[in-house]
Parts: structure tokens; sequence; C-alpha cells
């Protein structure tokens, strides 16, 4: 009897379908919409047309400034909470960790119902401020994604570096600064990209926080809505542009610290 | 109102949990991406979707398989308790009770019926937009119940299959439809063209109502809420709620820009004025939308919210003090209030209101051609207008069907059954009804004696009086490019516009620009600097110093 046997190559063909499908066929689909129109000819006018209207870079510029400060303030939130959690040495650390994750596990829509109601007793009227409500929202439903990778890696700092930056004479100021925080920035990178790109798309909080401007994902559904099927692909691309840009910074600073990592050892 | 009816009506709440949650955010562009590429394979799917649902039957007796699509929770799901059972007080004394689902008394009247088994192959959609996109993406259904300006979309892309002439038979015992449907109802679909041919030619109505304002009768006077310009009013700035889409925002709008036109004397009293207003709250023309793009900005300044279903809700727990709604809604919203003893009313805007269907059509890539499906299809219209199913949707859903009964007497008789005041009471109006059901407002066999305050509660919400009607009009199916406009002018009310900052705005933001860079640039070189401060005493000395 003959024994099946398959080639490291061979074991890869499932998913290089899967991603043949549902990731390369999808993209060539929007990059086709994208550069055509109506009738499907050749044009540059739904890029032209993005980046010479006010209102589609408004939405550009407002949904950045968005991202930014949710991700801004998730990280000034999670960073001392993981670092509270992953270098105190508390003995209930992990059932904390808990505490920050199980939100998670409550569908996001009933959590926001319950932060609008706490949202408009705080605020007396929930249209006052709706840039500030949306900040709140989505820091309040992506702060475990950036938790997790920030406690991930602090837990993995080597303990002995520190010894070492503390035994030459530097204060705590210094090592934080320079040996921590430097060796932290992956688990940084990635909770940036975690929370950034959920932050410029995820329209669906800015409804129910009753944000009525729109940010790129709502943008991307409104022309979808009206079956303008050309545009609503551009400014996916659009889009996938911005992300590809912060995941490229973010990446480099990864690579950056893993060589300084290999210096240091 | 009994209290009855709105035991069921709760169900209605969960489904503004999971009505939100369907539409879990697309995360970034390769969720989107799947949508479009679906369109490649519309045609593969859909053949052979039908291919299987057809087997040819080998007695020579062809099972019927129809597909519906139809709004969630639009119609009777049955399973009601033995109490809710409604005795009505018309000529046979009928009991209403919902035992089963519509759907299979369906299947088992058409069986008696016609001997001819069929099957119901039932699902739903939340937006006509949502319905169209499931049609482009090559989902195949044979009965549909979309909005007015849906169908008429689609039978200016010819999609859809004329009812048949049989349809319209009134002299057959199973039409109920021709022999119960409003003459007010019919004179509109007979009336209203697109491409040349009456909506009736392909549409039978299934509900209707108008748009209008809920509101707070404490906190804001029906006077002010009979005119489209409380939704922009500054002394309400977020007190009031707006639909979240383009159509009935754009007919808000309009209805602020006309409003000295359309309140008029002359306007008002001439005998063409449904055509005149009519012809003003249809205008597409550029400046008409550039003015009507200046007031939604103004609405989206001054409004609590855009919604598309929460605004009932924040409407009953009193976050708002005023929510645009249709009439349907407006039931229900007004009921839902009522169970925590807290009242609202509803107005219909002096200006002008919509007066909106949905209604059910057939789509000429199911039933075209095949007689079978057709007849059962025609015959599912005519079940759903049976006066006794009639009433049990609309209690079921709370909306208000096209059908009046014709001879039967069984819908009325729900209407005063619902709104009807009982016998103690002392506060009582009489309400004319005639209009809807006899087609004579002046009818005396058509008045409900009502509590006085159902003239602006949900009996004047489900049965508008003729002088709502008389400015109540269908808004049109635009044309592509007018439609473009409109969609493009919705989406500039809708962005954050980067040409309307002022200079100081610029400042501003290049200020806080040029602080942040500096600080990163100052944490990133720290190294740098802190050489350079140590290094330069150093370098002093060395020099002899």
């Amino acid at each position: 009897m003959k024994i099946l046997r398959f080639s490291r190559k061979q074991l890869c063909i499932p998913y290089a379908l899967f991603l043949i499908c549902f990731v390369v066929l999808p993209l060539a689909v929007i990059v086709y919409y994208a550069f055509t129109d109506g009738s499907g000819r050749f044009t540059w006018d739904n890029l032209l047309g993005f980046f010479t209207n006010g209102n589609t870079i408004g939405t550009l510029c407002y949904s950045i400034a968005i991202a930014v400060a949710v991700t801004a303030v998730c990280l000034l939130i999670a960073y001392p909470a993981a670092y509270v959690l992953a270098r105190s040495g508390l003995k209930k650390g992990p059932v904390l960790l808990m505490l920050f994750i199980m939100p998670m596990w409550i569908n996001f829509t009933l959590r926001l119902t319950a932060l609008k109601e706490i949202l408009t007793i705080l605020e007396g009227n929930l249209s006052l401020y709706p840039f500030l409500n949306t900040v709140i929202a989505m820091t309040y439903d992506f702060l475990p994604f950036m938790i997790l990778p920030l406690y991930t890696t602090l837990l993995q700092l080597d303990e002995s570096l520190i010894e070492a930056a503390r035994d030459l004479g530097a204060g705590p100021a210094a090592v934080f600064f320079r040996i921590t925080l430097p060796l932290s920035m992956p688990g940084i990178a990635s909770g940036i990209t975690m929370t950034f790109l959920p932050a410029m798309t995820n329209y669906v909080i800015l409804d129910m926080i009753y944000n009525s401007t729109y940010i790129m994902g709502s943008l991307i559904g409104s022309y979808f809505n009206i079956y303008d099927w050309n545009n609503g692909s551009m400014i996916s691309l659009i889009l996938f542009a911005v992300i590809c840009i912060v995941s490229l910074i973010t990446d480099r600073e990864e690579q950056n610290d893993a060589k300084n990592r290999g210096a240091v050892l | 109102m009994r209290a009855g009816r709105k035991i069921r009506i709760l169900a209605g709440a969960a489904a503004l949990m999971t009505g939100t949650g369907v539409f879990f955010p697309a995360w970034g562009a390769t969720a989107t991406a799947a949508g479009v590429s679906d369109t490649g394979n519309r045609t593969a799917s859909a053949s052979a979707v039908s291919g299987a649902l057809r087997p040819g039957g080998a007695d020579g007796q062809e099972k019927v398989t129809l597909r519906i699509a139809n709004w969630e929770e639009y119609i009777d799901e049955g399973d009601w308790d033995e109490e809710e059972a409604i005795e009505l007080e018309d000529r046979e004394e009928t009991v209403i009770l919902g035992e089963n689902p519509m759907i299979d008394d369906f299947e088992s009247w058409y069986g008696d019926t016609y001997g001819i088994e069929v099957e119901v192959e039932y699902s739903t959609f939340g937006s006509n937009e949502d319905l169209y996109n499931q049609l482009t993406l090559g989902n195949e259904f044979d009965l549909i119940c979309p909005s007015e300006y849906m169908f008429m979309k689609l039978i200016a892309e010819d999609r859809l299959w004329p009812l048949s002439e049989s349809f319209f038979d009134g002299s057959a015992e199973e039409n109920y439809y021709i022999r119960g449907v409003s003459d007010y109802i019919r004179d509109i679909f007979d009336t209203n063209t697109i491409n040349g041919e009456p909506w009736s030619r392909y549409a039978a109505g299934y509900m209707w109502g108008t748009t209008g304002i809920v509101y707070n009768p404490e906190e804001i006077t029906k006077e002010e809420a009979s005119h489209w310009a409380l939704l922009a009013d500054p002394e309400y700035k977020g007190q009031v709620t707006i639909k979240d889409n383009v159509r009935d925002s754009y007919f808000a709008a309009l209805g602020i820009l006309n409003e000295e036109e359309l309140l008029e004397p002359d306007l008002v009293s001439s005998p063409d004025r449904l055509e005149r207003i009519a012809e003003l709250m249809n205008r597409t023309d550029e400046e008409t939308v550039a003015s009507a793009e200046a007031i939604l900005k103004q609405m989206k300044e001054n409004a609590y919210s855009f919604e598309s279903d929460s605004g009932k809700a924040d409407m009953v727990t009193g976050k708002v003090l005023a929510n645009y709604q249709w009439s349907g809604d407006a039931v229900y919203t007004l009921d839902q209030a009522e169970i925590d003893d807290y009242y609202l009313a509803y107005a219909v805007p002096e200006e002008s209101t919509n007066v909106w269907f949905d209604g059910w059509v057939m789509l000429k890539d199911g039933v075209g051609g095949d007689e079978a499906k057709q007849h059962a299809a025609e015959a599912f219209i005519n079940f759903m207008s049976r006066p006794d199913n009639v009433v049990r949707n609309m209690y079921y859903i709370g909306y208000t069907s096209v059908i009046s009964g014709g001879e039967s007497d069984v819908i009325y008789a729900y209407a005063d059954w619902c709104y009807g005041a009982e016998d103690e009471e002392e506060d009582t109006i009489e309400y004319p009804v005639g209009f809807f059901f006899s087609g004579d407002n002046a009818d005396e066999d058509y008045v409900i004696t009502a509590a006085s305050d159902q003239a602006d509660r949900q009996l004047f919400a489900q049965y508008p009086p003729q002088d709502v009607l008389e400015r109540a009009v269908v808004m049109q199916y635009f044309a592509p490019e007018d439609n473009e406009r409109i969609n493009q002018m919705w989406v500039n009310v809708r962005c954050f516009d980067i040409t309307e900052l002022t200079w100081q705005d610029w400042v501003k933001i290049a200020a806080a620009a040029v602080i942040v860079l500096a600080a990163g640039v100052l944490f990133l070189k720290r190294d740098v600097i802190r050489n350079m401060a140590l290094e330069t005493p150093g370098r002093l000395r060395s020099k002899g110093f």
C-alpha cells in the first residue's frame, strides 16, 4: 500500500487557493472597478475626482484625525495598564488582564448602547460632542486590541537588560525611555495597526453614537449603496494605500527594533 | 385602543438590536472586495438555483415554488395567544386569530382552492437598496415587495412582469385584491406612471402611509410640528432626529425650501393643488438641489442624529422631542411610549407630505412566461388582501393596508375596534374615514367615534383625514442623472468639507502639527541632542579654555 506523501509546497496549495479566491481576485476586481467608468472604459477620473473634491479629501482627513486620536488615546491608556499588568509581578495579573479583555466577549452593539446611555447622562445630549463621543466609543471598543500585544511584548521583556541599565547608573526615567520603551516598540507597532485601520472604517460605531459625518468606511458604503461601484472601489483602494503606508511605517519600526535588540544582545 | 395590540409589537424591539448587528463593519478594503466579486458569478449561481427548484412532477402535477422577498417583520407570523383573538363587531362577527404563520396558511389555502401544491421560499430584506443589491448579485425571486420608488426603478429598467388581466377581474370570488383595494389607492396606482405605463400594470399595493413628525406635545406645539421647518429650527438644536436616507431627507428639505409657495392661499385653494405640490416637491434641477444641500447641511448641524432605526427608541425614551417618521413607525412609536404612560403625537406638515407605498411586484427573471408561477404569485397577493388576513397583518405589523375591504366591513370594524372610544368615554370626536373606505368622506357609514386625542395620534397616523391627503404627493423615481446629482448632494452633506475650513482653522491645525512634529523629532533625536550637549564642553576644554 502506497502512503500518500505531500511535499511542503503541496501542503500550501489549500491556503494558496484561498488566497487567490478571496484576496487576490477580489483585489483585482477592485482595481478594475477603480480605474474604469460605468461603461467599463479605462479612466483616471475616479482617482482625480477623489483628490479634487473637498468632501472626499475632507473625509480622508476627518478619518485620519479620528484614527490618530483613537490610537493615541488607546496607547496612552493601554501602555501603563499593560506595563503594570506585565511588569509589577501582581499575583492577580492574569485575572486583571481578563477584566480588560472581557468586554470583547459581549457584542459590541450592546456595549455601545450601554455607553450611549452613560454618555447621555454625562453630557446631557449626545449631539453636542460628536467627535469626542466617537473617540470615546472607539477607544472603548478597540482598547483590548492595544493592550494585548503590549502585554505580550512587555511580558517577554528581558529583565536582565533593565537590571544591567540600573547597575550602570541609569535612573528610572532613563531605564524606561532607553530600554523598556524601545524594546516594546514591536508591541506598540502591532497595537497601532490593530486600532488604526478599524478606527478609519468602522462606521457602525459612528452611526450608533450619532456622529453624522462620514468617515472612509461610510463613504465607501454610501457609494456602494447607490450602485456606484467605480468610485466606491477607488475609495477602497485609496484607503488600502493609506493602511499600507501606516503598516510600512510600523513595520520599519518593528524591524529596526529587532536589529537594535540584536545589537544589544 | 385596546391593550392586546401592543404585546406583539414588543417583538419588534428585538429587531432593533439585530438589525444593527447585521451591518457588522466591513473591516477595510478586503471585506468590500468580496461583495464586488460576487457580480462576476451571478449567471452561474442563478441558473443553478432555478434549475434545482423546478422538479417536473412525475404524476403530471407540477409543484410550484414561489420565491418571495419581503421586508423584515412585515407579515403575520402567527402563534397568537388565545386571548389575543380579535372579536370584531362586523356583520358576521368575525373573530380574527393568527394561529399559523401567514405563509403556511397560504400554502394550504392554495392547495385547497386550486388543487395545486405550492411551496413558498420566503426571505427578507432590510432596505430597498438591500433588495436591489440582492437582485443585482444574482438572487432570484418571483414576488417582491419594494417601496414605490424602487418598483418604479424596476419598471423603468424593464425587470418586472405585468399582472395578468384576470387579476383585475372583480367578478371572481378569489380576487380579493381588486375587490378590496381602496378607491383612493387604486386611483393613485392607475394614474401614476413611469415610462408611460401605470403602476397598476405591474404593482399591487400592500401597505401605505404618509411621512410626518412624531413629537412630544408637552414641549412642542402642534403648530410647530406641522411645518417641516421644525427639523431645522435652532430653537430645538439637538432635539430632533432626521431620516438617514436621501429621499426622505430631500423631501423634507424641499418642504422647507418651498414653504412660502406651498402655503400660499392661492395654491392651497387651487383646484389643481396636488399637481402643483407634486411639481414643486419633485424638482431636481441643479439650483433646487444646491439649495436643498444648504438646508440639509443646516439640518445636520442642528439635528440630534440622522437615524435609520434608532429614532423610535430615542423618541420613546425622551432623548429627543421630535422625530421625522413614516406613519407606520409613528404608530409603533406612539404605542411603545404609551406603555410607559408617555403620550406622544403625530403631525403631518401643512406644506405637503410624501404618500408612500410598499407594493407587490413580480420579477421578469422569476415568473416571466411561467404561468403556474404567475398564478401562484397573484393568488398570494389576493390571499394577503383577504380581509381577515389584512387584519392579521395590520395587527402584527402596525402599518395600514391599502385594502379597505370592498363589500366586506371587516377592515372598518377592525379600525373601529382599534380606535373606537369605549362607551364610558366622554371626550370623543367623530372621525370620518369615508374617503378611504368608500371614496366619500361624508359617508356616514364610515365615521369612527374616537377619543378626542386620537385626532393627533394613532388613528390620525393610520387613516389620515381628507385635508392631509389633499397635500399628500408621490415622490417620483428620478431619472438616473438627476438621481446621481441628488445622491452626490447627499454625500456632500454628510462629508466633512475641507474647503469650508477658515484660515484661522488652518493656522490652528498648522500650529498643532508643528508642535507634534517638533516633539516627535526631539524625542527621536534625543540621543544626538544629548551627545551634542555633552560633547560641547569637552571640545571647549580640549581647546585649552
